[in-house]
Parts: C-alpha cells; sequence; structure tokens
C-alpha cells in the first residue's frame, strides 16, 4: 500500500483541488478518512476492504498464461484477469472502497458517474452490497450504447440520471455528478470512477485498484519466477492503468505501456472542437478539468474537446494526474491504437484465448499484436473488463467494417432473430 | 484595487450576464440595461465548456454564447466595446485563464483583462489553495480577486481565504448550483455572521430573484447582493420567444431596477444600533 502524504494533493505539477469552495470542506473531510482509514487502517478499515474484495468480490483473479498468443507472438503473454471479478470489470475494486468509505465516514447516500457503465454497475453492486441508496449519472450516448449496464445499475437498485447537455459522454456526467454533489456534499459521497478529480481521489482510486499489480507482481514471480518486460494496460481516465502499474512503478526494468484510444484519427478539428480520439497523454496538453491539474484534450483557448472512442470507457478527455506526471518523468510509455484495430483485437481475443474483452481492453490486445516484438520476452496484459456489455457495439461497428477476422454473423439474420 | 468603493455609500446591486448571450450585439445592451438599471459591480461571464458550479440556468446561457462564437479573445472586444460607467468583473473557469497567451499560468489573461478595464475575478473552481499564482498577477496589475464563501466554509479555510480577497466577499447563500428560488435560505445568516470581522463588503448571491429577497438579504446584514439566473431567466426567455432586443432589455432594466430597489429597501430595514 501506499506510503503517500495524505495531505500533498500533487503529482509534481499535477493534481490539486480545483473545485467549488462548496466542495472543498468534503474533500478535506476526505483527506482525512482516506490518511485515517485506507493509510493507517483505523477500526481495521482494509481489512475488512480486503476480505469483501475476496468474498464478494472474488480475489484473487487469476494470472492466466495465454497459450496461443504467446506462440503467435512468440512470447510469454500472460492476462490478468480482472474480468472475473464480480460485476466483469476492475471497477468494483475501487467501488467496493470507496463505498466502504463512506459508509465508515457515516455517509447515507452515494453518487456516481459512469461512462461504458461498468463503474455505475459496480457502484450500483457495492451500494446494494452495503445497504447504500445510490444514484448513477450517464449521458444519454452512453445510456444508448451501453445498455446492458444500465439495466444491471437499475436491477441492483440504483436510479439511473440521463445527462443530455453536451454530446451525453463521461464528460458531462461527470459535471452532472459533481453539480449533485455540491448541493448534497453534507450527507452524500461522490464515488469517483477513476484516478481523476481533485485530491486525494487519484491517490485513494490508485490505491483501492493497486491489488491488481500487487497480485500480478507476485502471481508472475511464482510462475516465471521473475518480474515481466512489460506491462501493459488500457488507458481512459487511468483507473485500471494505474492499478496495474502501481506495484511495479519501482521495478525499473518493467516497462509500463499505457494504451490509449487512438479513436478514428489523432488529428483535431479545432473548429469543431471536436478530437476524434482519447489519445490525452500521447495527444492532450495541461490544464484544469474536473478537479484537477492534467493533460486535456483542449483548444487552443482552453475549451474542452468532445472526445471519441469506439470504446465508451475510454471516451473521456481527461486522464489521471499521476499517469500524466509518470509519462513526463518517463516511467510510462503512452501509445496509441485506433478503433479498427481495437475491434480486430477483440475478435482475436474472443478466437483464439476463449476470452471476450471489454472494448477498452482489446486496445491493449491492439497494441501487443502490432509491437509484440518490442516488449520483451515475458508480458503482462490487464484484461480490465469483460466485453458482454459492448456486443451491441460491436456488432454494429464490425458491420460498418470489412475485418477478415470477423465471423460471419448472417446466421442471425437466416433465423430471423437477434441478440 | 478599487472594487469596495461600489459598496462605501449604499448596499450595491451586483448582477451577472454571461458574456455573448444570446449572441454578441445583443449582450452588449443587455449589459448596459443593467448599467441603466442601478447596477453597481457587473459581474461578466466568460463561458467555459465545462460549468461545474453551475445550475441549468446559466450552463444554458454559457452553450448560447460558445454557439454564438464567444471566445477568450471576443470576450476582451466584448469588455471594449461596452458603454457603461460600472466597475466590471469577469468570472470564469481557471483553464480559460491558465491557457491564455504563450506564457504558461494566469499572468497574460490577467495582463489583458486589466488593459480592456476589467477590474477583478471571480473563479468557482479555484479555491484559496490553488490561487497564489492568480493572486499574485492580480496583485501585479491591481485588481481583485473575489472569493465565494459557501455555508460548508469554516475555520482554516475562512482564514486562508480572508489573507488572499480583496474587492468584495461573495457569500453563497446555500448549498448546490446556481439557479433562482423562491425563498431566502437561512444559511445566509449564519454566513454573514462568520464573516463578521472581515474588513471586505460581503455580497450575497445564489437563488436572489426579486427585490423583496435583495430586501431581506440586505436587511440581514449583507453589503451587496449578487443576481444571475433570475436574469439569464430574461434572456433566455426573450430568445425563446423571439422578443425584439429592446423589449428584453426593458425587462432586465426594470428587473435590475427592483433589485437595486430592494437592496436600498433593506439598508432602511436593518435594526438600528441602540443609543447609549
Amino acid at each position: 500500500m501506499s506510503t503517500d502524504d495524505a495531505h500533498d494533493p500533487k503529482f509534481g505539477e499535477y493534481g490539486g483541488q480545483y473545485v467549488p469552495e462548496a466542495l472543498m470542506p468534503a474533500i478535506e473531510e476526505l483527506t482525512d478518512a482516506y490518511e485515517r482509514y485506507v493509510l493507517h487502517n483505523e477500526d481495521g478499515f482494509m481489512d475488512d476492504f480486503r476480505e469483501r474484495l475476496a468474498d464478494f468480490g472474488g480475489r484473487p483473479t487469476p494470472l492466466q498464461y495465454a497459450e496461443q498468443l504467446s506462440e503467435r507472438y512468440d512470447t510469454e503473454v500472460y492476462l490478468k484477469r480482472e474480468d472475473l471479478l464480480h460485476g466483469g470489470a476492475h471497477k468494483l475494486n475501487n467501488a467496493l472502497g470507496q463505498v466502504l468509505l463512506a459508509k465508515y465516514m457515516g455517509k447515507e447516500r452515494i453518487i456516481a458517474e459512469t461512462g461504458a457503465g461498468q463503474h455505475g454497475t459496480a457502484t450500483a453492486m457495492a451500494a446494494a452490497h452495503l445497504d447504500m441508496p445510490c444514484e448513477i449519472y450517464m449521458g444519454e450516448t452512453d445510456i444508448a450504447r451501453q445498455r446492458p449496464n444500465v439495466f444491471r445499475m437499475r436491477i441492483n437498485g440504483a436510479e439511473v440520471n440521463p445527462v443530455t447537455v453536451g454530446r451525453g459522454t463521461l464528460k458531462e456526467a461527470i459535471s452532472e455528478t459533481m453539480r449533485d454533489w455540491a448541493t448534497t456534499v453534507e450527507n452524500t459521497h461522490y464515488v469517483i470512477g477513476s484516478v481523476v478529480g481533485p485530491h486525494p481521489f487519484p491517490k485513494m482510486v490508485r490505491d483501492f485498484q493497486a491489488v491488481i499489480s500487487e497480485e500480478a507482481r507476485e502471481q508472475a514471480i511464482e510462475k516465471t519466477g521473475g518480474l515481466p518486460d512489460s506491462v501493459v494496460a488500457c488507458a481512459g481516465g487511468g483507473s485500471n492503468t494505474m492499478g496495474a502499474f502501481a506495484e511495479f512503478v519501482d521495478d525499473e526494468s518493467v516497462a509500463l505501456v499505457a494504451v490509449e484510444a487512438g479513436g478514428s484519427s489523432l488529428t483535431v478539428d479545432e473548429e469543431q472542437g471536436v478530437a476524434p480520439n482519447s489519445a490525452t497523454l500521447s495527444t492532450g496538453n495541461e490544464g484544469v478539468l474536473h478537479g484537477a491539474r492534467t493533460k486535456l484534450l483542449q483548444d487552443s483557448d482552453g475549451q474542452i474537446m468532445e472526445s471519441h472512442s469506439v470504446s465508451a470507457g475510454l471516451d473521456y478527455a481527461g486522464v489521471g494526474p499521476e499517469l500524466a506526471h509518470l509519462v513526463d518523468e518517463g516511467r510510462v510509455t503512452p501509445v496509441n491504437v485506433d478503433d479498427e484495430v481495437a475491434l480486430e483485437a477483440f475478435h482475436r481475443l474472443s478466437q483464439d484465448e476463449g476470452v471476450i474483452p471489454a472494448l477498452e481492453t482489446a486496445h491493449a490486445f491492439g497494441y501487443l499484436e502490432e509491437n509484440h516484438d518490442e516488449l520483451g520476452d515475458i508480458v503482462v496484459v490487464n484484461v480490465s473488463g469483460r466485453g458482454d456489455k459492448d456486443l451491441e457495439t460491436v456488432i454494429e461497428e464490425t458491420s460498418k467494417r470489412d475485418l477478415d477476422i470477423a465471423p460471419d454473423m448472417s446466421i442471425l439474420n437466416r433465423v430471423g432473430g437477434g441478440l | 484595487m478599487g472594487l469596495e468603493r461600489a459598496f462605501a455609500d449604499e448596499p450595491a446591486f451586483v448582477p451577472y450576464l454571461a458574456a455573448g448571450d444570446p449572441n454578441y450585439e445583443d449582450s452588449l445592451e443587455y449589459v448596459e440595461a443593467l448599467a441603466a438599471g442601478g447596477a453597481d459591480v457587473i459581474e461578466l461571464g466568460l463561458p467555459f465548456s465545462e460549468p461545474i458550479a453551475e445550475g441549468k440556468t446559466i450552463q444554458d446561457a454559457i452553450v448560447r454564447s460558445l454557439e454564438s462564437g464567444m471566445t477568450p479573445g471576443r470576450f476582451f472586444e466584448f469588455v471594449g466595446d461596452l458603454d457603461v460607467d460600472v466597475p466590471l468583473v469577469c468570472m470564469t473557469y481557471y483553464n480559460l485563464i491558465y491557457q491564455y497567451g504563450d506564457e504558461e499560468g494566469p499572468r497574460p489573461f490577467v495582463e489583458k483583462a486589466a488593459e480592456v478595464g476589467i477590474e477583478g475575478f471571480v473563479v468557482p473552481d479555484l479555491p484559496a489553495e490553488e490561487a497564489g499564482p492568480l493572486r499574485e498577477a492580480c496583485d501585479e496589475f491591481g485588481l481583485d480577486l473575489v472569493f465565494i464563501v459557501a455555508p460548508t466554509t469554516r475555520g482554516d479555510r475562512l482564514e486562508r481565504m480572508m489573507e488572499q480577497v480583496s474587492g468584495y466577499v461573495y457569500v453563497q447563500a446555500r448549498l448546490g448550483v446556481t439557479g433562482a428560488r423562491d425563498d431566502v435560505d437561512d444559511a445566509t445568516e449564519a454566513s454573514l455572521a462568520r464573516l463578521s470581522d472581515w474588513d471586505v463588503p460581503k455580497a450575497v448571491g445564489f437563488g436572489i430573484k426579486t427585490g423583496d429577497h435583495a430586501a431581506e438579504i440586505v436587511a440581514a446584514g449583507a453589503d451587496g447582493i449578487i443576481v444571475g439566473s433570475a436574469l439569464v431567466d430574461i434572456v433566455a426567455e426573450g430568445e425563446a420567444n423571439g422578443d425584439p432586443t429592446e423589449a428584453t432589455a426593458d425587462r432586465l432594466e426594470s428587473l435590475a431596477r427592483e433589485l437595486k430597489e430592494g437592496a436600498l429597501r433593506g439598508a432602511q430595514e436593518r435594526p438600528q444600533p441602540e443609543r447609549t
């Protein structure tokens, strides 16, 4: 677990607390709770958390040797199977940690935002598990492309509030959740879904997610006798990325590769305020958004751009401040692959290994396909989540393209049915 | 630094409009109507794409303004084109201030603002902890930096803010985001009491809609009132109904007059100190 000072809000120049004054006392209260319960295990909080992660969440998740991919790339490829965590994504680590923390703090209500719906689902599950009322803000565009997760949130008893402003994606959902929090801050905890937002969220979420790399590091040593040469993870806001990297940051022999969404192009349409990608670490520059100074997709005036990715979970114009700092320090290498490469990788992993990855995760495998020669002899890829939620998008996006690897789906039409 | 002068003789009326809402030309007339209606300071919004402290009314105004082409560069032209004799404050979010110009940090923005006649800033997402560089630039160019005190602000945070604030302090009357309401929140008096020993004027905002609200708040001890959403509503209605610019400007001036008169009435209603 981290030994950071709970009261240092910065990672180099990044991070900080840029929020409306009404939220500052809540953020101070949270910082205090983070220090006491998470860093110092007061009242046995971390023991309770770890026990619930094991019994409710299903940890530890396996580090699986991927036989077909290893043969294909002539490299030992290991999959850290966060898709096998309860709920089907790494998001539960953080959601369970924060909802439990809110309970220890005496809060009475949980709110959260969600993009792909995985964080909303994880938060709804954690809130149901811990008997807390829960409301989720989700952009209308994302509701349309992530319907299964909307149902899962509702089934778990959460209210889902559609956000109609802007393009109706994660950026707008975060702003709307902050507005709710500014109104209800005295009894409500906002479960931020990634390593973004004002301090202490980036550190706290990293600490809850660090269990991924803690396990992966031990499992890699056990299975291979040493550390991997590379750890590869997809990066949107960066929670699975920081979770997969955290315990390897001091292992300088291990390359850390953050794979962003290159979308349809890295070229920006400044006039329309649109970046047809979500490659913030690769192409963004420094600014202030949603409570933190970090790298952003923004125009020359500082207006935040609409981002794009085939994967709703990566579709965000910001990124965690610690990741931005680690990239500047040269410790993390930012790369990106486009929508098409990610879709191909989605099909490849499904066919070769029997693992249907989230479209977010597929970006990491797309990078592996194209660059495996540069990643060394032993590679760990974080399977951040499973792809069931993305099937409608995959069918739609695959049908628009001529992908050799895609299966022939015409059987669905022949029998007159659908998914 | 001189915004305090606007509060010197009588309670100040401080209206807000988003510059460029719904378009550049109409907005100039609307801001001028507020001055004609008795504004003592005008807060001019420079729209940011992620206004996390605003409610729906001002969010919508920001979208209209951005869609009509408002940018920081146009904002400075707008200030130059205004024909008003009232101090102007720029209300915006920190990223726009931080990004302006070639040099990193807030200095180029503040320098340009001072050049066109802006006298101060309100930056809702910049708490005192992060405000050092902007405070420094404001000191260099003689501008005020207004901070918002929330109903939840206590203890050390008040101390930090008191050290940095100048011009006036923006007392947030209730929790939440901006938006007109039908009543005055009890939190207002408690907030004013916490600031009683501050030597800057206290202007109360968030939710004020009528002359009676204004009177009540000034009677409770405020040195001024800040009104945004109730005025923005008039702009939005005028735009939605396709009203002539002049008609909307008249309605703005009329509400401005009612609010200013309410504030003056509130000053009369203040409990008089007992003579010994």
